[in-house]
């Protein structure tokens, strides 16, 4: 069953998200990944604030490629999330429902998906050229220095994406292969 | 003896790094369009159509496959009548990785160090492999490495012991503990033999294989389609939403070995597993 939803991700929407689920997803994201998380989990802990409003946020775990001439972005595919698991749990106290990544996530990060109604979507790794086609608008925010890394404001439109892990811990990865390998043995 | 300026060098590696990131090589797409036919899971299916249709854009639009443009792995086989001249070669290699990714608009992922960070700006230096070979000819092989991918690789040094059973499990476990983490469908790159760098290196050259390739020797070559065949087997499927196909290969390279040993190295890859090659 395919959903079309629009951001924020408020409280409610996010309850209402199944694992499994593909949705297509409208609105703004802003992109961030391994240095950037960093250096916003350090202004968190000294109390500064982030460079963007992280209420009902959707964060993207994106380094594009460099936009050619006459395109909006690069390539820009999901990068693992699990090395964002450090971050996480500190980026949704704050206030940031939705993550977009690929790959497992630890158990710290489901417990604060549990508490804080947190979602995390997973888009297709490797298929960068593909989902850079639903960026429509983006630019730099932040941390311009860490190129790649830098912090974006992204505005998505139609976005295919599959819920992998939702607000009640339930997992895509575990159910999926778990149904496939089920109906192979009937 | 021929002479070769090494500028021929940094012109070939700009434009293979380009080529590379942009167009999947043939035995890979030819490889996603079999498991697509013969994949049996619903959402799997759907993945696979994605996956088809996102390298057909890049290719298209003259655009990056994957957004993780990678570490240029560059290997050279020189022949050893070739004289180099015009300076230095890993200098003239790191040149055309240079060229490569600026001019390609391919994103620059490398880190000037390890622990403290910092990006390189220009993607190198390049991990650069040189192996001198008869002729007078020079072999150019560029393979850009995600690594989303290379994080789920892994070594281990078995005692023979173990056997070919281990080596088995072995496979079996790291494919098993990558998961959705690689990117599947993934290619698996086995190195076993020589020693502990020498089976991490055939593991990484085993992934530079054309994917429909067979080891020459008839047991490998078996081994390689039954561990295909059982990696298919675990369910993970495309992205690891389930289905059959997990893998779309496994390339195994082999060394002679020590009396006490029996390395072997796992390199994993993903569905974008990027190769090109060129002989000057």
């Amino acid at each position: 069953m395919e959903r079309k939803i629009t951001l924020p991700l408020t409280k409610e929407l996010a309850r209402s998200l199944r694992a499994g689920d593909r949705v297509l997803l409208t609105g703004t994201v802003y992109t961030s990944r391994d240095a950037g998380h960093k250096r916003m989990c350090e202004a968190l802990a000294k109390g500064e604030k982030l460079p963007f409003d992280p209420m009902d946020a959707t964060i993207y775990y994106v380094g594009p490629s460099p936009a050619k001439p006459g395109q909006v972005i690069g390539s820009a595919g999901p990068t693992t999330s699990g090395r964002m698991d450090a971050y996480a749990p500190a980026m949704m106290a704050a206030g940031a429902r939705g993550m977009i990544g690929k790959g497992e996530r630890l158990p710290e990060v489901v417990e604060a998906m549990k508490k804080y109604s947190g979602v995390y979507f997973g888009a297709i790794g490797g298929a960068g050229a593909l989902l850079a086609k639903c960026i429509k608008k983006a630019e730099l925010i932040a941390y311009e220095d860490l190129g790649a890394e830098a912090l974006r404001k992204l505005y998505v439109e139609d976005m295919p994406l599959f819920v992998i892990i939702d607000c009640e811990g339930n997992n895509l990865y575990e159910t999926g292969r778990r149904e496939y390998l089920h109906t192979k043995k009937q | 003896m021929r002479e070769l300026d090494v500028k021929v060098i940094t012109q070939t590696v700009a434009r293979l790094c380009i080529e590379a990131n942009e167009r999947l090589p043939e035995d890979v797409k030819a490889a996603i369009q079999s498991c697509r036919a013969c994949e049996d899971g619903q959402i799997a299916c759907g993945v696979l159509d994605d996956i088809i249709e996102n390298y057909g854009i890049a290719q298209k639009e003259a655009v990056p496959i994957c957004q993780d443009t990678g570490m240029a792995c560059v290997f050279l086989e020189i022949g050893q009548d070739v004289h180099l001249t015009g300076g230095d070669l890993a200098t003239a290699v790191d040149e055309g990785v240079r060229r490569g990714y600026e001019e390609g608009y391919l994103r620059k992922s490398v880190v000037r160090d390890p622990v403290r960070r910092g990006n390189t700006g220009d993607n190198t230096p390049a991990m650069l492999y040189t192996e001198i070979v008869p002729g007078e000819q020079v072999r150019v092989t560029v393979g850009p490495k995600g690594f989303g991918s290379e994080n789920m690789s892994a070594i281990r040094m078995f005692k023979p012991s173990a056997g070919l059973e281990g080596i088995k499990e072995f496979i079996l476990e790291t494919v098993e503990k990558a998961g959705p983490n690689p990117c599947p469908p993934m290619v698996v790159g086995v190195g076993i033999g020589g020693t502990f760098d020498k089976a991490a290196l055939l593991s990484k050259k085993a992934l530079m294989r054309p994917v429909d390739s067979h080891h020459p020797d008839p047991f490998y070559a078996e081994l390689e389609d039954e561990m295909l065949e059982k990696i298919n087997r675990l369910g993970i499927g495309p992205q690891g939403f389930g289905g059959r196909t997990t893998a779309l290969g496994v390339n195994i390279e082999t060394l002679p070995t020590h009396i006490a040993g029996m390395p072997c190295a796992i390199n994993i890859s993903c569905h974008v597993t990027r190769h090109k090659t060129e002989v000057i």
